[in-house]
């Protein structure tokens, strides 16, 4: 009661200056607010004009024959089949190259390394793979995979060159979901006598699924959008006909777009367009697949 | 440190301690005002005595049941436990000793203005060891002094030594002088009071060990 | 009563800290025993300890022995799964796994190898009813264990373990997340459950170790100060240190 009692009277009665700051204070509030607003949302216009014209021009082009059947005519006119399916078999590969790398890596990292010399110098390398430019990974591709493990340029080449590029971002991702799963739930298990390894497949990864499933999904994202890796690795320039084995070549959407925005003379736009629309809307959809499967994981974990 | 954890509970523990002695101080001097009535055949005294146990009843309640709360609300432990349970058991002794002082008051009015038959030297005596006991108990129980709940416990022997005294005489003349009965049986009561009211003074020292050791002690053998 | 665990100058380090000061005593079999004290006062580590959790913990080295029936845990032969299988454990959150309720009670008995869909479903039903949660939850067992409430988790947990048939179940303050209602519901139960059991438990709720522990011992900077009859300990305590933490009149 005693405690800080104001003389009767004084607590209404404001300072002028204080008034003159405070107005002061709230205009500058606004102005930040406004003009961080609009840098925000001029990010969302951007994306929207972007898309707005690859969707303007691209949609004429798309139809049933775009999506399944082979280019032709020096590939001026036809579809984009091959490229489509060639990219879905690398994303394909890939993840079954990087998901049980990058699981097993994080749940290294997570579960079984202690902290020391050893895990720190790991880290630091996913960091820095995650930094280095993706034409590095072509060439390292081209350099190891392609050349010198004799693969040549194929779908197993170009799956593995992405399965690196991608590996540090399910790595990370992974890790992260494994960190997510409550150390009471580990122990929990541990006290009923499972071991570690058992702790890890029936309590941890089971909790980390969906978070796996968010890297492993972004991580599809950025293999069907690269061109570097695949140029030197498995990209085929022009191959009507679908791969056999994993030891052929394939086209692929990312490099086809390449070649027909740039190297085919008298190209019609609506095409490239259109190859560029296919393009987007695989890597937008299985973007928005992973906001799904991180939206539907949040409701599903109750406290 | 800031506040001390458990502030409450030891101010309000300490506020019961303060209220037991003073309700101690009242019972003490209900008992030296009974037997000062019935010596000085003072029957407005003797009224007095009797009409102030209400208040002694009603201050005993008042304890009781603001220990009770503090049990409910501060949940003590260890000594402070143990001088709560004391509290409660305490102050049921000296309610005790009150009726006992009422005890006499009544003989006293009962005898009203009738010669005694013979005059009154052990049992004023005995109230005085009594009055001694309660008034030393008390004071052991505020400096929480073991060795003078000890002493003051074993005053106990010399209220029985003067009960047995006064019991024997006057049986002796209810024998010689059988139309002294009925008051001889009335002062007889007035020294089963006293001492009855000496067994409950001995309680508070037992109490007090209680609260001191954890220990509980018989003293009263 | 014939003791089940013996503790002998247990110390515990976490690198250069000593959470543990040879630490001497013994819980007795079918009892309850309290571990009380301050935050930081090593009676976690104490229980933690006993079912080798803290081997979790990097840099931390243990001294002493701890017997159970007789076999000291910490010697070189022991398989720790084992151990941990034994001596049941209880947290402080309800820590049920994302999983329906039926599988997580029999979690325990897969992991040590039992296939057998009848006898899971026996163990399943046996253990819940020694947790007093069956009646509840017998209708939805394939209901996720999250739909359930904080109270009915933390005797879910406490059915989870029971499926190992421990020999022991140590509690991590079990009560100290739950309202007053679902807390006295699993202090009724460990008071059941130490018919069968010696259970250790710790607690911050110094009435709670009163109500229920058989024994109870004070934990000050790592150090077992006092250990005792619980009615002894609250009432008489002989340590000046107990007097002083449970007067409050500590620090």
């Amino acid at each position: 009661m005693g405690r800080g009692r104001r003389p009767a009277g004084t607590y209404w009665r404001l300072d002028p200056d204080l008034v003159a700051r405070r107005a002061r204070r709230l205009r500058v509030e606004r102005l930040y607010s406004w003009g961080l607003g609009l840098l925000a949302w001029s990010v969302v216009g951007l994306i929207a004009a972007i898309l707005g014209v690859i969707v303007w021009q691209g949609a004429p082009a798309i139809s049933l024959e775009f999506l399944t059947q082979p280019p032709r005519e020096g590939m001026r006119s036809g579809g984009i089949y091959p490229a489509i399916v060639g990219t879905l078999y690398l994303v394909g590969f890939t993840i079954a190259v990087a998901l049980p790398l990058g699981v097993g890596g994080a749940v290294y990292l997570t579960e079984y390394a202690r902290p020391g010399r050893l895990t720190r110098l790991i880290r630091l390398a996913i960091v820095n793979l995650a930094g280095v430019p993706s034409v590095v990974y072509g060439l390292f591709g081209l350099g190891l995979f392609v050349i010198f493990l004799g693969l040549g340029t194929s779908i197993l080449a170009g799956s593995l060159t992405l399965a690196l590029l991608i590996l540090p971002v399910v790595i990370t991702t992974a890790e992260e979901a494994i960190r997510a799963v409550p150390r009471s739930l580990r122990e929990a298990s541990l006290a009923l006598g499972a071991t570690r390894w058992q702790t890890v497949r029936e309590v941890v990864l089971p909790s980390a699924t969906p978070g796996i499933l968010t890297g492993i999904i972004l991580g599809m994202a950025r293999a069907a959008g690269e061109t570097a890796p695949i140029l030197f690795t498995v990209a085929a320039f022009f191959l009507p006909r679908l791969p056999v084995s994993i030891f052929d070549q394939v086209m692929a959407l990312p490099y086809h777009l390449f070649v027909v925005s740039t190297q085919i003379p008298n190209m019609p736009v609506e095409l490239q367009y259109g190859t560029a629309l296919v393009l987007v809307g695989l890597v937008t959809g299985l973007n928005l697949l992973a906001a799904a499967v991180r939206a539907r994981y949040r409701r599903a974990r109750r406290v | 440190m800031g506040t001390p954890p458990r502030r409450t509970l030891h101010v309000e523990l300490e506020a019961l301690q303060d209220e037991i002695v003073r309700l101690g101080g009242t019972v003490s001097a209900a008992l030296e005002r009974a037997v000062r009535s019935l010596k000085e055949r003072d029957r407005t005294l003797a009224q007095a005595v009797i009409d102030a146990d209400v208040e002694v009843n009603r201050a005993a309640l008042e304890i009781e049941q603001r220990s009770l709360t503090l049990l409910a609300t501060q949940q003590p432990m260890a000594s402070d436990l143990r001088a709560l349970g004391a509290t409660l058991k305490l102050v049921t002794d000296l309610e005790r000793i009150g009726d006992h002082a009422k005890g006499i008051a009544r003989v006293a009015l009962r005898l009203g203005d009738e010669p005694l038959i013979k005059p009154l030297i052990d049992v004023p005596r005995m109230a005085e060891v009594v009055r001694e006991m309660v008034d030393r108990g008390l004071q052991a129980f505020m400096s929480r002094d073991q060795d003078a709940a000890l002493a003051m416990a074993a005053l106990d022997d010399e209220v029985d030594r003067l009960y047995r005294a006064v019991f024997d005489e006057l049986l002796q003349i209810m024998i010689d002088r059988p139309g002294t009965i009925t008051q001889a049986t009335h002062l007889l009561m007035v020294a089963t009071h006293l001492e009855r009211a000496a067994d409950h003074a001995t309680n508070l020292a037992e109490w007090l060990l209680y609260v001191l050791t954890g220990e509980r002690r018989e003293l009263n053998d | 009563m014939a003791d089940k665990i013996r503790v002998r100058g247990l110390s515990v380090y976490y690198g250069e800290l000593q959470a543990l000061r040879r630490v001497t005593t013994s819980i007795a079999d079918r009892a309850v025993t309290a571990l009380i004290g301050p935050s930081g006062c090593g009676k976690t580590t104490f229980l933690r300890s006993l079912n080798r959790l803290i081997d979790l913990i990097p840099n931390t080295r243990v001294e002493g022995q701890i017997f159970l029936d007789d076999v000291d845990v910490y010697s070189p032969g022991v398989d720790v799964v084992d151990l941990r299988r034994r001596v049941g454990m209880v947290f402080q959150t309800p820590n049920p796994f994302p999983k329906s309720i039926f599988d997580n009670v029999a979690y325990g008995p897969r992991i040590h190898g039992l296939s057998n869909q009848r006898r899971l479903e026996e163990v399943v039903e046996q253990s819940l009813r020694r947790a007093a949660l069956w009646d509840e939850v017998k209708d939805k067992l394939r209901h996720s264990a999250l739909d359930l409430s904080g109270g009915q988790q933390q005797r879910l947990v406490i059915a989870r373990a029971l499926a190992v048939e421990p020999d022991v179940l140590l509690m991590d303050e079990p009560t100290s997340a739950l309202d007053p209602i679902s807390a006295g519901r699993i202090e009724e139960l460990i008071t059941e459950l130490k018919a069968e059991y010696p259970i250790v438990i710790v607690t911050h709720n110094m009435q709670q170790a009163a109500r229920i522990a058989d024994w109870t011992g004070f934990f000050l900077h790592g150090e077992l100060v006092e250990f005792a009859e619980t009615e002894r300990l609250f009432t008489a305590p002989k340590e000046p240190r107990t007097e002083a933490y449970l007067t409050g009149r500590y620090g």
